[in-house]
Protein backbone atom coordinates (compact mmCIF):
# COMPACT_ATOMS: atom_id res chain seq x y z
CA UNK A 1 0.00 0.00 0.00
CA UNK A 2 1.19 3.64 -0.89
CA UNK A 3 1.64 5.70 2.11
CA UNK A 4 -1.04 8.24 2.83
CA UNK A 5 -1.87 11.53 5.46
CA UNK A 6 -5.24 10.80 7.40
CA UNK A 7 -7.63 13.38 8.63
CA UNK A 8 -10.93 12.71 10.38
CA UNK A 9 -14.01 14.98 9.44
CA UNK A 10 -17.22 15.80 11.38
CA UNK A 11 -19.08 17.91 8.89
CA UNK A 12 -19.73 17.03 5.19
CA UNK A 13 -18.74 21.15 4.57
CA UNK A 14 -15.31 20.17 6.60
CA UNK A 15 -15.24 17.13 4.38
CA UNK A 16 -15.82 19.14 0.89
CA UNK A 17 -13.56 21.43 2.49
CA UNK A 18 -10.19 18.87 3.14
CA UNK A 19 -10.76 17.07 -0.37
CA UNK A 20 -10.58 20.61 -2.17
CA UNK A 21 -7.28 21.33 -0.24
CA UNK A 22 -5.52 18.36 -0.81
CA UNK A 23 -4.42 16.43 -4.49
CA UNK A 24 -4.64 12.66 -5.15
CA UNK A 25 -7.48 12.53 -1.84
CA UNK A 26 -10.08 10.15 -1.12
CA UNK A 27 -13.13 9.76 1.10
CA UNK A 28 -12.85 6.71 3.49
CA UNK A 29 -16.36 4.99 5.38
CA UNK A 30 -16.49 1.86 5.54
CA UNK A 31 -13.66 1.31 3.51
CA UNK A 32 -14.25 -2.76 2.81
CA UNK A 33 -13.78 -1.88 -1.01
CA UNK A 34 -11.60 0.76 -0.48
CA UNK A 35 -8.81 -0.46 1.19
CA UNK A 36 -8.50 -3.43 -0.36
CA UNK A 37 -7.85 -1.53 -3.44
CA UNK A 38 -5.44 0.60 -1.89
CA UNK A 39 -3.59 -2.95 -0.73
CA UNK A 40 -3.54 -4.11 -4.24
CA UNK A 41 -2.09 -0.22 -5.13
CA UNK A 42 -5.14 -0.28 -7.59
CA UNK A 43 -6.20 2.79 -5.57
CA UNK A 44 -3.57 4.89 -4.13
CA UNK A 45 -4.75 7.59 -2.49
CA UNK A 46 -2.07 10.49 -1.14
CA UNK A 47 -4.50 11.37 1.77
CA UNK A 48 -7.75 10.09 3.04
CA UNK A 49 -10.67 11.61 4.79
CA UNK A 50 -12.25 9.82 7.03
CA UNK A 51 -16.27 10.29 7.12
CA UNK A 52 -17.56 7.42 8.83
CA UNK A 53 -18.21 9.98 11.99
CA UNK A 54 -20.14 11.98 10.09
CA UNK A 55 -23.99 12.65 11.76
CA UNK A 56 -25.45 10.80 8.31
CA UNK A 57 -26.45 7.88 9.90
CA UNK A 58 -29.67 7.90 10.34
CA UNK A 59 -33.18 6.83 8.62
CA UNK A 60 -35.43 9.58 8.36
CA UNK A 61 -38.97 9.61 7.04
CA UNK A 62 -39.03 12.41 4.01
CA UNK A 63 -41.97 14.98 3.85
CA UNK A 64 -43.74 12.89 0.31
CA UNK A 65 -43.84 9.93 2.47
CA UNK A 66 -40.71 8.04 1.46
CA UNK A 67 -37.32 7.82 3.73
CA UNK A 68 -34.42 9.83 3.18
CA UNK A 69 -31.28 6.95 4.41
CA UNK A 70 -27.98 8.80 5.74
CA UNK A 71 -25.04 8.38 3.60
CA UNK A 72 -23.18 6.41 6.41
CA UNK A 73 -26.10 3.97 7.39
CA UNK A 74 -24.39 0.95 7.29
CA UNK A 75 -25.75 -2.42 5.24
CA UNK A 76 -26.45 -4.22 8.21
CA UNK A 77 -28.81 -1.33 10.16
CA UNK A 78 -30.42 -0.69 6.82
CA UNK A 79 -31.28 -3.88 6.25
CA UNK A 80 -32.99 -4.45 9.45
CA UNK A 81 -34.55 -1.15 9.91
CA UNK A 82 -38.04 -2.16 10.15
CA UNK A 83 -39.35 0.28 7.89
CA UNK A 84 -37.17 -0.61 5.04
CA UNK A 85 -38.12 -3.98 5.47
CA UNK A 86 -41.85 -3.65 5.98
CA UNK A 87 -42.50 -1.51 3.15
CA UNK A 88 -39.05 -1.95 0.55
CA UNK A 89 -38.67 -5.33 1.54
CA UNK A 90 -36.57 -5.51 -1.75
CA UNK A 91 -33.49 -2.87 0.13
CA UNK A 92 -33.43 -5.63 2.79
CA UNK A 93 -33.52 -8.68 1.01
CA UNK A 94 -30.95 -7.07 -1.78
CA UNK A 95 -28.67 -6.24 0.97
CA UNK A 96 -28.54 -9.61 2.88
CA UNK A 97 -28.34 -11.32 -0.58
CA UNK A 98 -24.84 -9.55 -0.90
CA UNK A 99 -21.37 -9.78 0.93
CA UNK A 100 -20.60 -11.38 4.51
CA UNK A 101 -22.40 -9.83 7.76
CA UNK A 102 -18.86 -9.16 8.82
CA UNK A 103 -18.96 -7.14 5.78
CA UNK A 104 -22.27 -5.69 5.70
CA UNK A 105 -21.64 -4.27 9.81
CA UNK A 106 -18.89 -1.96 7.99
CA UNK A 107 -19.63 -1.37 4.60
CA UNK A 108 -22.17 2.20 4.17
CA UNK A 109 -24.72 3.29 1.81
CA UNK A 110 -22.88 5.79 -0.40
CA UNK A 111 -19.68 3.06 -0.16
CA UNK A 112 -22.19 0.22 -1.52
CA UNK A 113 -23.01 2.77 -4.43
CA UNK A 114 -19.77 3.34 -5.32
CA UNK A 115 -17.95 0.62 -5.05
CA UNK A 116 -16.22 -0.58 -7.59
CA UNK A 117 -15.89 -3.73 -10.09
CA UNK A 118 -14.84 -7.00 -9.46
CA UNK A 119 -13.69 -7.59 -13.16
CA UNK A 120 -10.52 -9.90 -12.68
CA UNK A 121 -9.11 -8.19 -15.36
CA UNK A 122 -9.46 -4.25 -12.84
CA UNK A 123 -7.89 -5.88 -10.09
CA UNK A 124 -5.26 -8.42 -12.04
CA UNK A 125 -2.14 -5.24 -12.23
CA UNK A 126 -0.32 -7.30 -14.73
CA UNK A 127 -3.08 -6.87 -17.59
CA UNK A 128 -4.53 -3.61 -18.86
CA UNK A 129 -7.67 -1.83 -18.08
CA UNK A 130 -9.22 1.05 -19.34
CA UNK A 131 -10.94 1.79 -15.95
CA UNK A 132 -8.09 1.16 -14.08
CA UNK A 133 -5.16 2.72 -16.01
CA UNK A 134 -7.24 4.41 -19.06
CA UNK A 135 -5.79 4.05 -22.39
CA UNK A 136 -4.56 0.94 -21.56
CA UNK A 137 -6.87 -1.33 -23.32
CA UNK A 138 -9.85 -3.95 -22.21
CA UNK A 139 -8.12 -7.80 -21.68
CA UNK A 140 -11.67 -8.83 -20.31
CA UNK A 141 -12.84 -8.59 -23.97
CA UNK A 142 -11.63 -11.85 -25.56
CA UNK A 143 -10.98 -12.88 -22.03
CA UNK A 144 -12.86 -14.70 -19.33
CA UNK A 145 -15.65 -12.89 -19.25
CA UNK A 146 -18.32 -15.14 -17.81
CA UNK A 147 -18.66 -12.78 -15.13
CA UNK A 148 -19.01 -9.93 -17.00
CA UNK A 149 -21.62 -7.67 -18.90
CA UNK A 150 -23.55 -8.02 -21.64
CA UNK A 151 -25.53 -4.53 -22.20
CA UNK A 152 -24.40 -1.23 -21.97
CA UNK A 153 -21.30 -2.44 -22.31
CA UNK A 154 -18.34 -0.65 -25.10
CA UNK A 155 -15.56 -1.47 -26.56
CA UNK A 156 -13.01 -0.04 -24.50
CA UNK A 157 -14.98 -2.00 -20.92
CA UNK A 158 -17.45 -4.96 -20.16
CA UNK A 159 -17.54 -4.63 -16.62
CA UNK A 160 -20.37 -5.32 -14.29
CA UNK A 161 -21.30 -3.14 -11.30
CA UNK A 162 -21.12 -5.48 -8.23
CA UNK A 163 -23.71 -4.15 -5.73
CA UNK A 164 -27.57 -5.62 -5.21
CA UNK A 165 -28.54 -2.64 -3.31
CA UNK A 166 -28.53 -0.58 -6.12
CA UNK A 167 -30.74 -3.07 -8.06
CA UNK A 168 -33.42 -2.78 -5.28
CA UNK A 169 -32.74 0.79 -5.36
CA UNK A 170 -33.41 1.43 -8.81
CA UNK A 171 -36.38 -0.62 -9.14
CA UNK A 172 -37.96 1.61 -6.42
CA UNK A 173 -36.95 4.79 -7.94
CA UNK A 174 -34.53 6.32 -5.42
CA UNK A 175 -32.25 9.41 -5.65
CA UNK A 176 -28.59 9.85 -4.99
CA UNK A 177 -28.29 13.44 -2.56
CA UNK A 178 -24.93 15.00 -2.86
CA UNK A 179 -23.05 18.02 -1.90
CA UNK A 180 -20.36 19.88 -3.84
CA UNK A 181 -17.28 21.48 -2.73
CA UNK A 182 -18.79 24.64 -2.83
CA UNK A 183 -22.20 23.80 -0.46
CA UNK A 184 -24.78 22.93 -3.63
CA UNK A 185 -27.02 19.97 -2.80
CA UNK A 186 -28.33 18.24 -5.73
CA UNK A 187 -30.33 15.11 -6.11
CA UNK A 188 -29.33 12.87 -8.98
CA UNK A 189 -32.11 10.05 -9.92
CA UNK A 190 -30.02 6.60 -9.78
CA UNK A 191 -31.19 6.25 -13.09
CA UNK A 192 -28.76 8.54 -14.01
CA UNK A 193 -26.10 8.28 -11.57
CA UNK A 194 -24.10 6.11 -13.17
CA UNK A 195 -22.21 6.70 -16.42
CA UNK A 196 -21.85 4.39 -19.48
CA UNK A 197 -18.49 3.24 -20.44
CA UNK A 198 -17.99 4.33 -23.89
CA UNK A 199 -14.40 5.76 -24.03
CA UNK A 200 -13.44 6.69 -20.49
CA UNK A 201 -15.05 3.65 -18.42
CA UNK A 202 -12.16 5.22 -15.58
CA UNK A 203 -15.41 8.18 -14.90
CA UNK A 204 -18.15 5.85 -13.09
CA UNK A 205 -20.50 8.12 -11.74
CA UNK A 206 -21.46 11.48 -12.62
CA UNK A 207 -20.20 12.77 -9.16
CA UNK A 208 -17.92 15.93 -9.69
CA UNK A 209 -14.53 15.43 -8.15
CA UNK A 210 -14.76 15.85 -4.11
CA UNK A 211 -18.63 16.08 -4.40
CA UNK A 212 -20.01 14.18 -1.29
CA UNK A 213 -23.03 12.09 -1.08
CA UNK A 214 -25.23 12.64 1.78
CA UNK A 215 -28.43 10.28 1.27
CA UNK A 216 -29.96 7.88 -0.74
CA UNK A 217 -33.88 9.11 -0.69
CA UNK A 218 -36.42 6.42 -1.58
CA UNK A 219 -40.13 7.68 -2.58
CA UNK A 220 -43.66 6.34 -0.81
CA UNK A 221 -43.35 3.00 -0.97
CA UNK A 222 -45.14 1.19 -3.62
CA UNK A 223 -46.69 -1.49 -2.12
CA UNK A 224 -46.42 -5.09 -3.93
CA UNK A 225 -44.96 -7.99 -3.52
CA UNK A 226 -41.11 -7.61 -3.65
CA UNK A 227 -38.64 -10.53 -4.81
CA UNK A 228 -35.11 -10.09 -4.60
CA UNK A 229 -33.38 -13.61 -6.52
CA UNK A 230 -29.89 -13.84 -7.14
CA UNK A 231 -27.90 -16.47 -9.06
CA UNK A 232 -24.21 -17.12 -8.41
CA UNK A 233 -21.59 -20.28 -7.97
CA UNK A 234 -22.06 -20.50 -4.23
CA UNK A 235 -25.26 -20.32 -2.40
CA UNK A 236 -24.04 -17.51 0.07
CA UNK A 237 -21.10 -14.74 -0.10
CA UNK A 238 -20.50 -14.47 -4.08
CA UNK A 239 -21.46 -11.89 -6.25
CA UNK A 240 -24.20 -12.25 -9.27
CA UNK A 241 -23.72 -13.89 -12.08
CA UNK A 242 -27.25 -12.54 -12.30
CA UNK A 243 -29.99 -10.95 -9.83
CA UNK A 244 -33.71 -9.85 -10.32
CA UNK A 245 -34.97 -7.78 -8.36
CA UNK A 246 -39.18 -7.47 -8.78
CA UNK A 247 -41.87 -5.28 -7.55
CA UNK A 248 -45.21 -7.27 -8.45
CA UNK A 249 -48.79 -5.98 -7.81
CA UNK A 250 -51.83 -8.06 -7.41
CA UNK A 251 -52.91 -6.88 -10.87
CA UNK A 252 -49.42 -8.24 -12.33
CA UNK A 253 -48.06 -4.70 -13.18
CA UNK A 254 -44.96 -3.66 -11.36
CA UNK A 255 -41.69 -3.33 -12.11
CA UNK A 256 -37.99 -5.31 -12.59
CA UNK A 257 -34.26 -4.48 -12.32
CA UNK A 258 -31.73 -6.84 -13.17
CA UNK A 259 -27.92 -6.85 -11.41
CA UNK A 260 -24.83 -8.78 -13.15
CA UNK A 261 -25.73 -7.78 -16.81
CA UNK A 262 -24.17 -4.14 -16.93
CA UNK A 263 -22.51 -0.69 -15.22
CA UNK A 264 -25.34 -0.30 -13.40
CA UNK A 265 -28.43 -1.67 -12.04
CA UNK A 266 -30.48 -2.50 -15.79
CA UNK A 267 -33.89 -1.47 -15.63
CA UNK A 268 -36.04 -0.68 -18.95
CA UNK A 269 -39.01 1.05 -17.98
CA UNK A 270 -40.85 0.44 -21.36
CA UNK A 271 -40.40 -3.48 -20.98
CA UNK A 272 -42.36 -3.71 -17.83
CA UNK A 273 -45.85 -3.03 -19.27
CA UNK A 274 -45.44 -6.99 -20.62
CA UNK A 275 -44.80 -7.87 -17.09
CA UNK A 276 -48.46 -9.83 -17.09
CA UNK A 277 -47.19 -11.70 -20.51
CA UNK A 278 -44.65 -13.20 -18.58
CA UNK A 279 -40.87 -13.53 -18.53
CA UNK A 280 -39.88 -14.29 -22.02
CA UNK A 281 -41.86 -10.74 -23.42
CA UNK A 282 -40.25 -8.46 -20.85
CA UNK A 283 -36.45 -9.90 -21.24
CA UNK A 284 -36.65 -9.62 -24.92
CA UNK A 285 -37.36 -5.58 -24.91
CA UNK A 286 -35.19 -5.30 -21.25
CA UNK A 287 -32.37 -7.12 -23.09
CA UNK A 288 -32.97 -5.72 -26.55
CA UNK A 289 -29.33 -5.07 -28.07
CA UNK A 290 -27.65 -7.36 -25.63
CA UNK A 291 -24.02 -8.08 -27.19
CA UNK A 292 -22.91 -11.20 -25.22
CA UNK A 293 -19.72 -13.54 -25.89
CA UNK A 294 -19.73 -17.57 -25.63
CA UNK A 295 -18.30 -17.40 -22.17
CA UNK A 296 -21.52 -14.63 -20.86
CA UNK A 297 -24.03 -15.42 -23.60
CA UNK A 298 -25.73 -17.78 -20.89
CA UNK A 299 -26.86 -14.60 -18.96
CA UNK A 300 -29.46 -14.23 -21.73
CA UNK A 301 -31.62 -17.35 -20.76
CA UNK A 302 -30.73 -17.15 -17.20
CA UNK A 303 -32.47 -13.67 -16.60
CA UNK A 304 -35.47 -14.76 -18.67
CA UNK A 305 -35.41 -18.35 -16.39
CA UNK A 306 -34.94 -16.78 -13.41
CA UNK A 307 -37.85 -13.93 -14.26
CA UNK A 308 -39.86 -16.60 -14.55
CA UNK A 309 -39.60 -18.45 -11.53
CA UNK A 310 -39.66 -14.82 -9.19
CA UNK A 311 -42.83 -14.35 -11.44
CA UNK A 312 -44.42 -17.54 -10.13
CA UNK A 313 -42.66 -16.82 -6.61
CA UNK A 314 -45.25 -14.17 -6.39
CA UNK A 315 -48.35 -15.60 -7.31
CA UNK A 316 -47.72 -18.52 -5.42
CA UNK B 1 13.81 -6.06 -8.62
CA UNK B 2 14.66 -5.42 -5.09
CA UNK B 3 12.17 -7.86 -3.63
CA UNK B 4 14.26 -10.16 -5.55
CA UNK B 5 17.91 -9.29 -4.25
CA UNK B 6 16.70 -9.22 -0.81
CA UNK B 7 15.49 -12.63 -1.42
CA UNK B 8 18.49 -13.82 -2.53
CA UNK B 9 20.50 -12.08 0.21
CA UNK B 10 18.37 -14.09 2.88
CA UNK B 11 18.61 -17.05 1.01
CA UNK B 12 22.56 -17.24 1.22
CA UNK B 13 22.37 -16.76 4.80
CA UNK B 14 20.64 -19.79 5.64
CA UNK B 15 21.91 -22.72 7.12
CA UNK B 16 20.14 -26.11 7.55
CA UNK B 17 19.36 -28.16 4.55
CA UNK B 18 15.61 -28.07 5.40
CA UNK B 19 15.73 -24.38 5.49
CA UNK B 20 18.26 -24.38 2.09
CA UNK B 21 15.33 -26.00 0.31
CA UNK B 22 12.63 -24.03 1.19
CA UNK B 23 14.46 -20.86 0.14
CA UNK B 24 15.65 -22.32 -2.95
CA UNK B 25 12.14 -22.28 -3.74
CA UNK B 26 12.33 -18.81 -2.15
CA UNK B 27 14.72 -17.90 -5.07
CA UNK B 28 12.65 -18.96 -7.40
CA UNK B 29 9.55 -17.11 -6.50
CA UNK B 30 11.77 -14.08 -5.81
CA UNK B 31 13.06 -14.29 -9.14
CA UNK B 32 9.42 -14.27 -11.10
CA UNK B 33 8.14 -11.52 -8.95
CA UNK B 34 11.54 -9.61 -9.76
CA UNK B 35 10.62 -10.11 -13.60
CA UNK B 36 7.22 -9.13 -13.03
CA UNK B 37 8.10 -6.00 -11.21
CA UNK B 38 9.97 -4.94 -14.21
CA UNK B 39 6.90 -5.44 -16.31
CA UNK B 40 5.30 -3.52 -14.30
CA UNK B 41 6.72 -0.04 -14.53
CA UNK B 42 5.62 1.34 -17.25
CA UNK B 43 2.35 1.06 -16.42
CA UNK B 44 2.93 1.98 -12.15
CA UNK B 45 4.45 4.31 -10.32
CA UNK B 46 7.76 2.60 -9.89
CA UNK B 47 9.53 5.19 -7.69
CA UNK B 48 7.53 4.97 -5.12
CA UNK B 49 8.58 1.90 -3.44
CA UNK B 50 12.52 3.34 -2.68
CA UNK B 51 12.48 5.61 0.08
CA UNK B 52 8.83 5.99 1.71
CA UNK B 53 9.77 3.70 4.64
CA UNK B 54 11.65 7.10 6.66
CA UNK B 55 8.51 9.14 5.54
CA UNK B 56 5.63 7.53 5.84
CA UNK B 57 2.80 9.32 7.49
CA UNK B 58 2.09 8.41 11.17
CA UNK B 59 -1.23 9.32 13.58
CA UNK B 60 -2.03 8.74 16.93
CA UNK B 61 -4.56 6.89 18.06
CA UNK B 62 -6.32 5.37 20.97
CA UNK B 63 -8.86 2.66 21.99
CA UNK B 64 -9.96 0.00 24.05
CA UNK B 65 -8.66 -3.68 23.69
CA UNK B 66 -10.31 -6.37 25.79
CA UNK B 67 -11.43 -3.65 28.39
CA UNK B 68 -7.82 -2.04 28.95
CA UNK B 69 -7.03 1.45 26.63
CA UNK B 70 -4.11 1.29 24.32
CA UNK B 71 -2.52 4.57 23.07
CA UNK B 72 -0.52 3.74 19.55
CA UNK B 73 1.15 6.10 17.12
CA UNK B 74 0.82 3.57 14.01
CA UNK B 75 1.62 4.47 10.52
CA UNK B 76 -1.14 5.51 8.68
CA UNK B 77 -1.48 2.46 6.39
CA UNK B 78 -1.61 -0.09 9.54
CA UNK B 79 -4.82 -1.73 9.50
CA UNK B 80 -6.61 -2.94 13.12
CA UNK B 81 -5.58 -6.61 12.20
CA UNK B 82 -1.67 -5.57 11.99
CA UNK B 83 -2.01 -3.34 14.92
CA UNK B 84 -3.37 -5.96 17.05
CA UNK B 85 -0.83 -8.43 16.32
CA UNK B 86 2.56 -6.38 15.29
CA UNK B 87 2.07 -3.61 17.62
CA UNK B 88 -0.58 -5.15 20.95
CA UNK B 89 1.36 -8.47 20.75
CA UNK B 90 -2.28 -9.91 20.31
CA UNK B 91 -1.82 -12.86 17.89
CA UNK B 92 -5.34 -14.89 18.47
CA UNK B 93 -6.34 -12.80 15.89
CA UNK B 94 -5.22 -14.49 12.49
CA UNK B 95 -4.13 -12.91 9.15
CA UNK B 96 -5.38 -15.16 6.16
CA UNK B 97 -6.27 -13.56 3.28
CA UNK B 98 -6.14 -9.78 4.19
CA UNK B 99 -9.04 -9.07 1.30
CA UNK B 100 -11.80 -9.14 4.01
CA UNK B 101 -12.78 -12.93 1.80
CA UNK B 102 -11.67 -15.76 4.75
CA UNK B 103 -13.32 -14.18 8.12
CA UNK B 104 -9.81 -15.46 10.00
CA UNK B 105 -9.50 -11.98 11.48
CA UNK B 106 -12.94 -11.11 12.58
CA UNK B 107 -12.94 -9.08 15.99
CA UNK B 108 -15.83 -7.36 17.53
CA UNK B 109 -16.17 -3.83 17.34
CA UNK B 110 -18.36 -1.87 19.63
CA UNK B 111 -20.80 -5.01 19.35
CA UNK B 112 -20.26 -5.90 15.38
CA UNK B 113 -17.82 -8.34 14.74
CA UNK B 114 -15.98 -7.12 11.11
CA UNK B 115 -12.59 -8.02 9.33
CA UNK B 116 -10.17 -6.52 11.24
CA UNK B 117 -8.15 -6.63 7.77
CA UNK B 118 -9.97 -4.42 6.20
CA UNK B 119 -10.26 -1.36 8.24
CA UNK B 120 -7.33 1.26 9.12
CA UNK B 121 -6.62 1.12 12.83
CA UNK B 122 -6.34 4.81 13.28
CA UNK B 123 -10.56 5.14 12.16
CA UNK B 124 -10.75 3.78 15.57
CA UNK B 125 -10.51 6.45 18.28
CA UNK B 126 -12.08 5.25 21.02
CA UNK B 127 -13.47 2.13 19.98
CA UNK B 128 -14.23 -1.17 22.21
CA UNK B 129 -12.21 -3.93 20.45
CA UNK B 130 -12.79 -7.35 21.78
CA UNK B 131 -10.21 -10.35 19.99
CA UNK B 132 -10.31 -14.47 20.89
CA UNK B 133 -8.25 -13.19 23.81
CA UNK B 134 -10.80 -10.97 25.78
CA UNK B 135 -13.57 -13.49 25.07
CA UNK B 136 -12.21 -16.09 27.39
CA UNK B 137 -9.01 -17.65 28.80
CA UNK B 138 -7.93 -21.22 28.81
CA UNK B 139 -9.11 -21.32 32.55
CA UNK B 140 -12.07 -19.50 31.91
CA UNK B 141 -13.27 -20.21 28.37
CA UNK B 142 -16.34 -18.44 26.63
CA UNK B 143 -19.25 -20.47 26.43
CA UNK B 144 -18.70 -20.42 22.66
CA UNK B 145 -14.68 -21.34 23.39
CA UNK B 146 -16.16 -24.25 25.38
CA UNK B 147 -18.38 -25.75 22.55
CA UNK B 148 -15.66 -25.46 19.82
CA UNK B 149 -13.28 -27.79 21.94
CA UNK B 150 -16.45 -30.62 22.96
CA UNK B 151 -17.45 -30.27 19.59
CA UNK B 152 -14.39 -30.57 17.74
CA UNK B 153 -14.79 -27.16 15.79
CA UNK B 154 -11.84 -27.31 14.04
CA UNK B 155 -8.53 -29.33 12.64
CA UNK B 156 -5.58 -26.58 12.22
CA UNK B 157 -7.28 -23.96 14.62
CA UNK B 158 -5.80 -21.27 12.00
CA UNK B 159 -9.47 -20.39 11.29
CA UNK B 160 -10.79 -20.80 14.98
CA UNK B 161 -10.66 -17.36 16.25
CA UNK B 162 -12.29 -15.86 13.52
CA UNK B 163 -14.75 -18.23 13.46
CA UNK B 164 -15.58 -17.61 18.06
CA UNK B 165 -16.32 -14.29 17.10
CA UNK B 166 -18.32 -14.49 14.47
CA UNK B 167 -20.01 -17.08 16.28
CA UNK B 168 -20.58 -15.12 19.18
CA UNK B 169 -21.50 -11.83 17.63
CA UNK B 170 -24.17 -14.24 14.83
CA UNK B 171 -25.75 -15.31 17.98
CA UNK B 172 -26.25 -11.69 19.08
CA UNK B 173 -27.10 -10.52 15.60
CA UNK B 174 -30.00 -13.09 15.59
CA UNK B 175 -31.76 -11.90 19.05
CA UNK B 176 -31.37 -8.70 17.95
CA UNK B 177 -33.84 -9.56 15.06
CA UNK B 178 -31.06 -8.34 12.23
CA UNK B 179 -32.25 -11.15 9.00
CA UNK B 180 -30.44 -12.77 6.69
CA UNK B 181 -30.44 -14.32 3.36
CA UNK B 182 -32.01 -17.50 4.55
CA UNK B 183 -34.62 -15.48 6.52
CA UNK B 184 -38.45 -16.15 5.45
CA UNK B 185 -40.23 -13.54 6.95
CA UNK B 186 -38.91 -10.33 6.87
CA UNK B 187 -41.00 -8.89 9.33
CA UNK B 188 -40.75 -11.57 12.00
CA UNK B 189 -38.00 -12.19 14.41
CA UNK B 190 -35.68 -14.51 12.69
CA UNK B 191 -34.39 -18.42 14.66
CA UNK B 192 -31.12 -19.59 15.59
CA UNK B 193 -31.83 -22.57 12.85
CA UNK B 194 -28.87 -24.97 11.09
CA UNK B 195 -29.72 -22.38 7.81
CA UNK B 196 -29.49 -19.43 9.82
CA UNK B 197 -26.00 -20.07 11.17
CA UNK B 198 -25.08 -21.88 8.12
CA UNK B 199 -25.47 -18.31 5.93
CA UNK B 200 -24.45 -15.83 8.63
CA UNK B 201 -20.97 -17.73 9.00
CA UNK B 202 -20.48 -17.59 5.30
CA UNK B 203 -18.02 -15.39 5.65
CA UNK B 204 -15.71 -17.25 7.98
CA UNK B 205 -13.84 -20.34 5.54
CA UNK B 206 -12.55 -23.33 6.99
CA UNK B 207 -10.21 -24.97 4.77
CA UNK B 208 -10.60 -28.04 6.74
CA UNK B 209 -13.53 -28.18 6.24
CA UNK B 210 -15.22 -28.17 10.09
CA UNK B 211 -17.87 -26.74 9.55
CA UNK B 212 -20.50 -29.20 10.72
CA UNK B 213 -19.01 -29.72 14.17
CA UNK B 214 -18.70 -25.69 13.69
CA UNK B 215 -22.46 -25.54 13.27
CA UNK B 216 -23.03 -27.78 15.88
CA UNK B 217 -20.84 -25.64 18.37
CA UNK B 218 -22.77 -22.96 17.95
CA UNK B 219 -26.12 -24.44 18.18
CA UNK B 220 -25.29 -26.04 21.37
CA UNK B 221 -24.59 -22.76 22.69
CA UNK B 222 -27.98 -20.92 21.39
CA UNK B 223 -29.41 -24.28 22.92
CA UNK B 224 -30.96 -25.76 19.41
CA UNK B 225 -30.35 -28.83 18.26
CA UNK B 226 -27.92 -28.81 15.37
Amino acid sequence: MKSFTYERVDTPAAATAAFARSKGARYIAGGTNLLDLMKLEIEAPTHLIDISRLALDKIEPTAEGGLRIGAMVRNTDLASDARIRRDYGLVSRALVAGASGQLRNKATTAGNLLQRTRCPYFYDTNQPCNKRQPGSGCAAIGGFNRTLAIIGTSDACIATHPSDMVVAMRALDASVEAVSAEGRTRAIPLADFYRAPGKTPHLETVLAPGELITAVTLPRPVGGKHIYQKVRDRASYAFALISVGLVVQEDGTGRVAVGGVAYKPWRVEAAEADLPRGAKAVTAKLLAGAKTTHENAYKLPLVERTLASVLAQAKG
Amino acid sequence: MPIGKQKQKRTNAMQTPEEYELSRRGVLVGGAASVATVTLVPIGTATAATPAAKTSPTAKVAFEVNGTMRELELDTRTSLLDALREHLHLTGTKKGCDHGQCGACTVIVDGRRINSCLTLAVMHEGDKVTTIEGLGTPDKMHAMQDAFVTHDGYQCGYCTPGQICSAVAVLDEIKAGIPSHVTADLTAAPQVTNMEIRERMSGNICRCGAYPNIVAAISDVAGVKA
